[in-house]
């Protein structure tokens, strides 16, 4: 199998490059062949993304509910909360878009179908990742988007470079630790593959942790999605800087700045753990 | 009698998935702690928020979680009976000398028994061991609170059951229940309790049957409604209970007649 994957023989810088711009290739044509599918249901995808926009807007309404009745929550007010919300849901909408789907590894182990997607020429992560690719999924990216625009246009804060790159760079780095989380949680699938919904107490529960202010929370709590599942990477602690706040926790101001340290190890980490599930897996067989 | 025999079948079988019911309440106990921590939050900027006091809020946040499975707050349709319709195989249903409404009404009550101990029990107790919870002393109120949770449970199954019926005209009713799943998650009272809500709008979701799912039955558990409350709450959630699933027979007999089975 290992052999008919293009640059896999080769050695070298040029060979792995070419391997990854294959990997890339081959994902852009699955997710294109979703794409055009779900799109001969028209009717069907408006909806659908609708409901994606709508799902993920309503824990936005229920903060708009909240300070309906308070005006700040935690110390915090609707503007700095609509700011941690709409950079948590824009970097979990991004990895929910691209990765979100390697959770039915589950599903495909118990039908037997992932034996199918070994036998092709292209890596397994990369199918599994594209597979029913949703383009509904920008329903969520484009709530939390809108969210962020509306907050950043209202916060009290002088906008310097420095802040100005800092959305972004939350975006993308955000996107990669969820990311990494959806991989690992897809990866213990192999293990046991009912629990699919295990992550979502990570993916979900991250994103409906980070959407409120660290001060609403417990230390310990604090502390666990800091030290141990570095979720408060995502956005409280580059927020926290860019805000002007005090973290919790009493961390160095430096500390605002390792988000793409921490996205870069925790992909690292997913990586490792996906290839050991991938290693591991015996299929059931005929 | 049949339709005990399938309840107690649809028992048997959620029974077996044990990893994702292990899986669930992982989920739920894990958004029971972020919410109460918002929770305690809103209420301390407001003791008297909804007419709760802060352990009677924290109690509200860990019934929700206890129920959320239990009564399918987040979930629209039912999944099966609109793979059935859609594939055709409703028509062996149809044949069978059981009426189609009790039978998938008796397999959900099965379900909601066994996610009840499953699901329900475990958060319920760690949010009991970690927070000033407002739980009731007197076993008569816990008696209550089942009843009024079964009667949610048939309301949320009364809903799900016209939302799977409409695959007869639809083919595809994903669409649809995902907008109905999110009326439910947000007139149910599982985004924000409904008497938080602001003036009116408090009052008008009151009235809806979502309110039967989570509302009415955590307000019995905290003691929000007692004596004439009380019966009150379970009047307005066994009238929906009616309404809705006479509703659905109606339904159901214009789908059945609609029904052609191709082939012989």
């Amino acid at each position: 199998m290992a052999s008919t994957r293009p640059g896999w023989d080769d050695d070298g810088a040029d060979g792995r490059l070419r391997a990854v711009g294959h990997a890339l290739f081959a994902f852009g044509l699955i997710a294109w062949m979703w794409v055009r599918s779900t799109l001969a249901y028209r009717t069907s995808f408006v909806l659908m993304t609708f409901g994606n926009f709508a799902a993920s807007g309503l824990d936005f309404v229920a903060i708009l509910l909240m300070f309906s009745r308070v005006d700040a929550l935690g110390g915090f007010t609707l503007p700095e909360v609509a700011f941690l919300y709409g950079t948590c849901s824009l970097a979990l909408g991004l990895a929910d878009l691209l990765v979100g789907n390697v959770e039915r590894l589950g599903a495909r182990i118990r039908d037997g179908t992932l034996d199918t997607l070994l036998l092709r020429p292209v890596p397994v992560y990369v199918q599994i990742a594209a597979d029913r690719f949703a383009l509904r999924r920008l329903g969520r990216t484009t709530q939390g988007l809108l969210v962020l625009l509306w907050s950043v246009g209202r916060l009290d804060v002088e906008w310097t470079a420095g802040r100005v790159l800092m959305v972004p760079l939350m975006a993308v780095c955000g996107a990669v630790i969820f990311g990494a989380v959806y991989t690992v949680g897809a990866a213990f699938q192999f293990w046991a593959q009912d629990a699919a919904e295990l992550q979502n107490s990570l993916t979900y529960g991250g994103n409906a942790l980070l959407q409120y202010p660290p001060t609403v929370f417990a230390r310990d709590l604090v502390r666990g999605v800091t030290f141990i599942v570095p979720l408060a990477f995502v956005n409280w602690l580059p927020a926290l800087w860019l805000l002007g706040r005090p973290y919790p926790l009493g961390l160095p101001v430096w500390t605002a700045f390792l988000g793409p340290a921490v996205a870069a190890l925790m992909a690292a980490g997913a990586a490792l753990a996906w290839r050991h599930g991938v290693r591991a897996y015996r299929s059931t067989g005929s | 009698m049949l339709y005990v025999a399938v309840a107690a079948g649809s028992f048997r079988r959620y029974a077996t998935y044990r990893a994702a019911t292990a899986a669930g309440v992982a989920t739920n106990t894990v958004f029971g702690f972020i919410i109460a921590y918002t929770y305690l939050a809103l209420w301390d900027q407001r003791p008297h928020l909804g007419g709760y006091g802060p352990a009677q809020a924290l109690t509200f946040v860990w019934a929700g979680q206890a129920l959320l499975a239990v009564a399918m707050i987040a979930t629209g349709g039912l999944d099966e009976l609109q793979d059935r319709i859609r594939s055709g195989d409703v028509a062996v249903d149809l044949y069978r000398p059981a009426d189609l409404q009790l039978w998938w009404l008796a397999a959900d009550l099965g379900r909601a028994g066994l996610q009840l101990i499953g699901r329900g029990v475990v958060p319920m107790a760690v949010g009991a061991l970690t927070f000033p919870l407002a739980l009731p002393g007197n076993p008569l109120t816990w008696a209550w609170f089942l009843l009024s949770a079964l009667l949610g449970v048939i309301v949320s199954f009364a809903l799900r059951y016209l939302v799977a019926l409409s695959a007869f005209w639809l083919l595809d009713s994903s669409g649809l229940a995902m907008i109905s799943g999110l009326s439910c998650m947000f007139f149910s009272g599982m985004v924000l309790p409904l008497r938080v809500f602001p003036g009116g709008l408090a009052d008008l979701a009151q009235l809806l049957p979502w309110a039967a799912l989570l509302q009415v039955p955590a307000d019995v558990l905290i003691g929000a409604r007692t004596g004439r409350a009380l019966l009150g709450g379970l009047a307005f959630q066994a009238a929906w209970a009616v309404a809705l699933l006479a509703l659905g027979r109606l339904v159901q007999s214009a789908a059945t007649r609609k029904v052609v089975v191709h082939g012989g």
